[in-house]
């Protein structure tokens, strides 16, 4: 009746697990509790829930973003705890068991559940009015998708109280992910959990896709694009052609697992290093997937806070569509011990330096429009700058990994933790942060404070380079990843800085969270009744803070890159000027209904609850049918109607 | 009567902006929907590849197991392709009755191609009820896995293709052909098309060369 799913699924002997999921049980009923009793609910359904703008589907997704982020580095900071004291004689607090489930949530969660969504949530908010436009392509489509990286983030965190997670690290290379050797539940909710937002991913792929090439405002030629939509539209190209590939690798381990075939095994013919490949030919590209975007959020806040146009907009996007196409070209980099012989790893060794150069092309453009202008230091440009210094040093750690003779001494160290580490954090993280710093008063209507805001950057800038730096020398000193116990006493000193350093980072995350309450708390002398709080180069900054639903009453026409500069130096467009109807799309339920039967079907997959499986997926499949029998997702407001909200405003 | 002249862009286009790339405001919604679907069928063909290379790499290894040329019955193979390009050819031909507002002939291709669809996937399926009665099931070994996985996928495909094209069939007999509606059926036949050429990479590489 209920599969393998029985009361021993539930670790009550383990103390850490019981407790965290207890706290986190509380939190969400405490939650559920106040939305129920303040009587939100309504509220929260009809505007939250169901709505498909593309603006508040956006911070649905940061918010995501933002909660999996404290999980993620809940683990991160166990595992620092654990390798500072687990040291010579001590075993530390965390049994090999649990400490390799932390490392591979740890890794699974930062990559699938916190940057993507992070990533995802500020291309969606900022995009379409980057554009000019009233919403993406599908609005629906993008409301399917954020509910079903909700659906996956909500299974992974199950695990934590029911069942346990995969212990293979956050890749799940076979043969250890086979079934021989995973026999329970943990690899099965690795994925499912990313095969169910994988398909919300690749939706939004194909959305943001269409919805760049095929709707800008009259006027915004390619060349006229913002770099942020340039950037997004490498990204969402990357999405498109690669995570089809993790899917099809994904369905071939299932397959493995459920019904015993021999794609990855050791028996039989199965291929491991067929695994490695596919993960890796998706997982190359996504790095560019998620650091992409960040550095169209840089060139938009660098050019911002400088006061001057991007320094070559040209050779910008020429820089991110040559890092688009060369991003599918390295991915055997990722294990050059493979054997694949000294021809194949020189290839690839190759490819991977030469993608510095395009990265170079960018550091010296964001320099070069710093060059002569009039720096404003505010928070999102202080991450910038850190960025430019931090993503320098990861981007060498990189080149010289990229190097295969190299490689095979610091492969699988602490050398390359310190590197992706040094990359994205120094990159996406750094890159998310100014880009939330940057677009929250849009979102909002109000600005962030200011001095929180320079603490947390202190916070997270000091405390990755003494989480991190002491792990590059550390590898070099010979220390492989995921050690549960250090074996050298001498390592000691350098964990200990590099604890010191996750505790500083924790600074960082208290002083985002200070300032986020404090800037409410005090909204109402942070208005921001512009609409362009930082005198804005791009559209986005045209409209109201926070924009009407339609964003943009008549659609700007555009006539150069950074259209809104270009139209505050030649004056506005008259003040009145003639409405026409437009036409809305309609909230609906479907993506949160599907996500909700794609959670019954993925927790029965993964405790082999076939009838309940069975349902869950009928039930998916026939919301998807109901939603998409309709043929009036729009309504129309009128020419009078807009103009009497315009004026409203 | 084309879709084109049924579904009129929504914003009118000024001329000076509409010359070349792409200066000329948001595209009407009849090229939006069908671009987003190519955008989809090429993710599709993306994830068709990952099984086709993986084919690739485990066709050889059958383990001591039966090879191709043992299990595959290629007169059987030969009707059942049959069947899946003509399906492409009815399905134009309904698409092209839709689009001249003719439900009638549309219906009845409609159900030609379903029937032709019906009929590969009944080949389909007998083929593979035949090689598990064989013990040339899936788990025997892995170029068996990968044969099944990228022959299945293709199958999955063509069955919610049959369950999407009696679901618009519906929508049309429901709601008549109106632009929504037109939209939807002619993404559908691009999809159907699409699984057409799968086949011919499927037939030629899986069970030509491996005969």
């Amino acid at each position: 009746m209920l599969g393998r799913l029985t009361w021993a699924a539930i670790p009550f002997n383990e103390a850490l697990p019981i407790l965290s999921g207890a706290v986190v049980g509380i939190v969400i009923l405490a939650v559920l509790g106040t939305v129920t009793v303040k009587g939100w609910w309504p509220y929260l359904w009809r505007e939250w829930l169901t709505s498909v703008d593309h603006k508040r589907i956006g911070i649905m997704y940061v918010v995501l973003g933002l909660v999996m982020l404290l999980r993620g580095f809940s683990d991160a900071i166990m595992m620092r705890t654990q390798q500072a004291i687990a040291i010579g004689p001590s075993q530390g607090y965390l049994p090999p068991d649990h400490f390799d489930q932390i490392f591979s949530a740890h890794g699974t969660i930062m990559i699938f559940f916190v940057a993507m969504p992070l990533v995802i949530g500020l291309m969606n908010f900022a995009v379409p009015l980057q554009l000019g436009v009233r919403d993406v392509a599908f609005p629906v489509l993008n409301s399917i998708s954020l509910w079903l990286a909700a659906t996956g983030a909500l299974l992974i965190n199950m695990s934590l109280v029911i069942g346990n997670f995969a212990r293979t690290g956050w890749w799940a290379y076979p043969p250890l992910s086979e079934l021989a050797f995973s026999p329970d539940v943990g690899v099965d909710y690795y994925l499912w959990s990313l095969q169910i937002s994988g398909v919300g991913t690749l939706l939004t792929g194909i959305n943001f896709v269409t919805t760049i090439l095929k709707l800008r405002a009259p006027g915004m030629t390619y060349f006229r694009m913002p770099v942020f939509c340039w950037t997004a539209l490498a990204s969402n190209l990357l999405i498109v052609a690669a995570f089809p590939v993790l899917t099809a690798a994904f369905v071939m381990l299932l397959l493995d697992r459920y019904l015993g075939m021999h794609f990855f095994t050791n028996d039989a013919g199965g291929n491991q290093m067929m695994y490695v490949n596919l993960f890796w030919a998706w997982g190359h590209p996504e790095v560019y997937i998620l650091i992409l975007p960040a550095f169209g959020i840089y060139s938009e806040v660098v050019a911002t806070f400088s006061g001057k146009a991007l320094f070559s907009y040209r050779s910008m996007v020429w820089a991110t569509l040559g890092i688009c196409i060369l991003s599918f070209m390295v991915w055997l980099h990722h294990f050059f011990t493979m054997g694949a012989g000294a021809d194949v790893n020189a290839f690839f060794g190759i490819m991977s330096s030469i993608i510095a150069v395009p990265t170079g092309v960018k550091i010296f453009n964001w320099l070069f429009t710093m060059f002569r202008g009039r720096i404003v230091y505010k928070t999102p440009m202080l991450f910038s700058v850190g960025f430019m210094v931090t993503f320098v040093i990861g981007g060498l750690t990189g080149v010289l990994l990229a190097v295969p003779p190299v490689d095979f001494v610091v492969h699988n160290s602490a050398f390359l933790v310190a590197h992706f580490h040094n990359v994205i954090i120094g990159g996406v993280v750094f890159g998310v942060l100014a880009g939330i710093n940057y677009w929250f008063p849009k979102a909002f209507g109000f600005t962030l404070d200011e001095r929180w805001g320079k603490a947390s950057f202190w916070c997270w800038l000091i405390g990755f380079y003494l989480a991190f730096m002491p792990l590059y020398q550390l590898g070099l000193m010979g220390m492989t990843r995921r050690l549960q116990h250090i074996p050298t006493p001498s390592w000691q000193p350098l964990l200990w800085v590099a604890e010191a350093g996750a505790i500083v980072i924790l600074c960082g995350i208290l002083c985002q969270v200070a300032q986020i309450y404090v800037s409410i708390r005090s909204r109402e002398r942070r208005l921001d009744l512009t609409g362009d709080p930082w005198n804005g180069r791009t559209l986005e900054w045209s409209t109201s803070s926070p924009p009407p639903a339609y964003n943009f009453a008549v659609l700007p026409r555009v006539e150069t890159v950074d259209a809104f500069w270009h139209m505050k130096r030649t004056g506005r467009p008259p003040a009145e000027p003639t409405y026409e109807s437009i036409e809305m799309p309609r909230n609906s339920p479907a993506g949160f209904v599907t996500a909700f039967f794609a959670v019954v079907m993925g927790f029965s997959l993964i405790w082999q609850i076939w009838w309940l499986a069975i349902l869950g997926f009928l039930a998916a499949i026939t919301v998807v049918l109901v939603a998409a029998w309709s043929t009036e997702r729009e309504h129309e407001i009128s020419a009078a109607e807009l103009a009497q909200l315009e004026r409203a405003r | 009567m084309t879709i084109a002249a049924i579904d009129s862009p929504q914003t009118a286009v000024p001329t000076e902006l509409a010359r070349g790339r792409g200066g000329g405001g948001p595209a009407p919604k009849r090229v939006v929907v069908a671009y987003g679907f190519w955008i989809f069928i090429l993710s599709d063909m993306v994830m068709f590849s990952a099984l086709f290379a993986a084919y690739a790499v485990l066709s050889g290894n059958t383990a001591g197991g039966p090879t191709g040329a043992e299990l595959f019955n290629l007169r059987s193979v030969f009707i059942e392709t049959m069947c899946l390009l003509l399906s492409s050819y009815t399905c134009g031909i309904a698409v092209l009755s839709a689009e001249r507002r003719d439900p009638t002939r549309l219906f009845i291709f409609a159900a030609l191609t379903f029937v032709l669809g019906a009929a590969f996937l009944f080949i389909e399926v007998t083929e593979f009820a035949g090689m598990v009665d064989k013990g040339a099931g899936p788990s025997r070994s892995a170029f068996l896995s990968s044969f099944f996985t990228l022959v299945g996928t293709h199958g999955v495909h063509v069955a919610s293709g049959l369950v999407a094209l009696v679901y618009l069939v519906a929508q049309v007999a429901a709601k008549g052909l109106q632009a929504a509606v037109l939209r939807r059926l002619l993404c559908w036949s691009l999809f159907w098309h699409a699984l057409d050429i799968v086949w011919v990479g499927v037939f030629t590489l899986v069970y030509l060369m491996g005969a």
